[in-house]
């Protein structure tokens, strides 16, 4: 097993480096950092413009090969390079992980054991009422683009509110509790952060919820499960103690491939928000041709899957009794 | 996926066993049970009515999706305009149906093309194995770690001006892979089958073989995917537009048509129910159909459980045999 793994690592790490490599060529011959400093006013001397793109590795001039050799040794030694801006990508990148991590943690917690006890509900009550609503609004939901349930909320809540400012829509928190922790800070950063994450858990209670549901129903009439039952258990408890325990291991990996691939996938979430996450650098790099900031993201975001793989494999591994066996 | 594999041989000999029974072909038989299936009929029923909407549905109407009415700003639904105009004058009833035709043009193009893709590419990595098999299921693991909105995000200031169908090419390379790697390891099983067998030691070349004996042994499959891809098609491609990644301007998607009007959806909701209701309504009409065919093309689709179900038994055993060493 460790010895497998260690080859699907050194196998995923070249296509990481493969990855990234792309994705900095692609960015480097396609954007252009020049025109954030174009229009500026008072104009910008072009030697000054120039000399400021070289300083950050940016200038489109230089060839993109010579560009990408500075920027891999840079990344070799842990640095991200600048931003359009100037400022650390690494920075940046700290500040907006964080960020990210706050709104995920407590939306991917809720959602996923909301979503595993939604389907287990459903497959022992099959086909009664229950069921038949969950399995239609998982449905839905999963048929709905996430920025189709943002904005919906959105403009639920600004009705809600009916002009107070009860539920907030933009932003982690108002700019007078930036940097406190005081319980009035923490309460506006509850209003703040109730729209995003209720739209997280909603996609997600519905995407586990299917998952969860179908191993639930092939549980259900195992042998093991009668068994459990015949020696004497009550129905609640077997389900819950043999049955439950079953059918959520096949769900566990999938969940952390999800949770791991959330930090990038956000984006709709947090563009909508407002929210100055991982998900949002996403878009904004694309748009302010920066292309450092691309190629970290690329760079981040091919990592995580592969993180997100491993993880699921080792997890699996050590759930799964009958993995272990082999 | 296995289950129609292993199945198929038996259908072909039941004929001959039973071939007074069995007039009925089997496209009408999967139609059949098509129709028996009312969620599947209400998902077709409402897939047809979109495509009528988006196409005779601007002829009733004198507004055009580019005309500016600027005696009506940012004016609620009304019998001059039925769904309201927009923050330039704009008819929202236009341009949500010249939206819902290229969401439902791009969806189609990219699910059609991108389950060929996964076809072609997983049939010969499967069939070929060896080099070619390494090579392709290389280039899947690459894709697979790319981060395909990213690429396309920083691929569009390239292609702007070359309109929408650059678009769906982008769209679809960059949704074929997981299909492919089913597509491959059906054909592993496929591959050892004796009809195939049979046509290669004939001396049918090898591309006849994919094209003739296997993938057509994986139509159902290929079908339901190709709706599933058109779904997730059309959410993925009013995601980038909804950035201004994908479907540019003049052009317009359901897509753009909500951004464009996001900012205001807030206080003037129409600008947003309409265009996003036709979007859900795409996806939730195309999931109905993808269902309906699954049970329809995969009469195993209940017996598939009840495999699972004996395998998590003998898993069990498995288990137990380990805890007696």
């Amino acid at each position: 097993m460790g010895r497998y793994l260690l080859r699907r690592l050194a196998s995923y790490l070249v296509l990481v480096a493969v990855a990234a490599s792309l994705t900095y060529f692609l960015a480097g011959l396609s954007l252009n950092p020049r025109a954030r400093f174009e229009g500026r006013n008072p104009p910008l001397p072009e030697a000054a413009v120039t000399r400021t793109l070289d300083d950050y590795n940016l200038n489109p001039d230089t060839p993109v090969v010579i560009r990408f050799a500075r920027w891999a040794a840079d990344v070799a030694h842990g640095d991200l390079g600048r931003t359009v801006d100037g400022d650390s990508v690494n920075d940046d990148f700290g500040r907006r992980v964080g960020v990210s991590a706050r709104l995920l943690l407590l939306a991917t917690l809720v959602g996923s054991a909301l979503g595993v006890a939604v389907g287990a509900y459903g497959a022992i009550r099959q086909y009664r009422l229950f069921d038949r609503f969950s399995t239609l609004a998982s449905f839905f939901v999963l048929a709905m683009p996430v920025f189709v349930i943002g904005v919906a909320l959105k403009i639920g809540a600004t009705a809600l509110n009916d002009g107070t400012q009860t539920i907030k829509v933009l932003g982690e928190y108002d700019a007078q509790y930036a940097g406190r922790w005081d319980p009035a800070a923490l309460l506006n950063r509850a209003q703040h952060m109730l729209l995003p994450a209720l739209t997280l858990i909603i996609v997600q209670v519905a995407l586990y919820s299917r998952y969860q549901r179908s191993t639930m129903l092939d549980v259900l009439g195992a042998d093991f499960l009668r068994t459990a039952r015949a020696k004497g258990l009550r129905r609640r408890t077997a389900l819950v103690r043999h049955g439950l325990r079953t059918a959520v291991l096949p769900v566990v990996p999938l969940l952390v491939y999800n949770i791991v691939l959330l930090f990038a996938g956000a984006t709709f979430v947090e563009k909508t928000f407002g929210w100055h996450g991982m998900g949002e650098l996403l878009v904004d790099s694309v748009t302010g041709q920066d292309v450092n900031s691309v190629a970290a993201v690329g760079l981040f975001t091919a990592a995580l899957v592969v993180v997100a793989g491993l993880l699921a494999d080792l997890l699996y591994a050590a759930l799964d009794p009958r993995v272990r066996v082999r | 996926m296995t289950a129609r594999a292993r199945t198929s041989p038996v259908s072909q000999r039941s004929p001959a066993r039973t071939s007074p029974l069995r007039r009925t072909s089997r496209p009408r038989l999967t139609a059949r049970r098509f129709a028996r299936n009312r969620p599947a009929l209400l998902g077709l029923a409402l897939l047809v009515l979109l495509f009528l909407a988006a196409y005779a549905g601007p002829l009733l109407t004198r507004w055009d999706h580019r005309t500016h009415d600027f005696l009506n700003l940012l004016s609620g639904p009304s019998a001059e305009h039925w769904f309201g105009t927009t923050q330039s004058g704009l008819d929202l009833y236009a341009l949500t149906l010249r939206g819902l035709q290229k969401s439902l043009v791009i969806g189609l193009l990219v699910g059609v093309i991108s389950t060929f893709l996964s076809a072609v590419v997983g049939a010969f990595a499967g069939y070929f194995g060896g080099w070619t098999d390494r090579v392709l299921m290389g280039a899947v693991d690459l894709l697979l770690v790319m981060p395909a909105f990213l690429f396309v995000a920083v691929l569009s200031p390239l292609v702007r001006g070359a309109g929408w169908p650059v678009f769906v090419v982008l769209l679809a390379a960059f949704s074929w892979m997981i299909t492919g790697r089913v597509v491959r390891s059906v054909t592993l099983t496929l591959k050892e089958r004796e009809y195939v067998k049979a046509a290669k030691y004939l001396g049918v070349p090898a591309p006849v073989i994919v094209f003739r004996h296997i993938l057509p042994h994986m139509a159902s499959l290929l079908i339901i995917e190709a709706v599933i891809q058109a779904g997730a098609a059309v959410i993925g491609e009013s995601g980038l537009s909804y950035f201004g990644f994908g479907v540019q301007p003049p052009d317009v998607s359901l897509g753009t048509v909500i951004a464009d009007n996001t900012n205001m959806a807030a206080s003037y909701p129409w600008l947003f129910f309409f265009p996003a209701g036709c979007l859900v309504l795409i996806g939730v009409s195309l999931a109905l159909v993808g269902d309906g065919l699954r049970d329809a093309l995969d009469p195993d689709a209940a017996g598939a459980q009840a495999r699972v179900k004996r395998r998590g038994k003998r898993g069990y055993g498995a288990v137990a045999e380990g805890r007696r060493r």
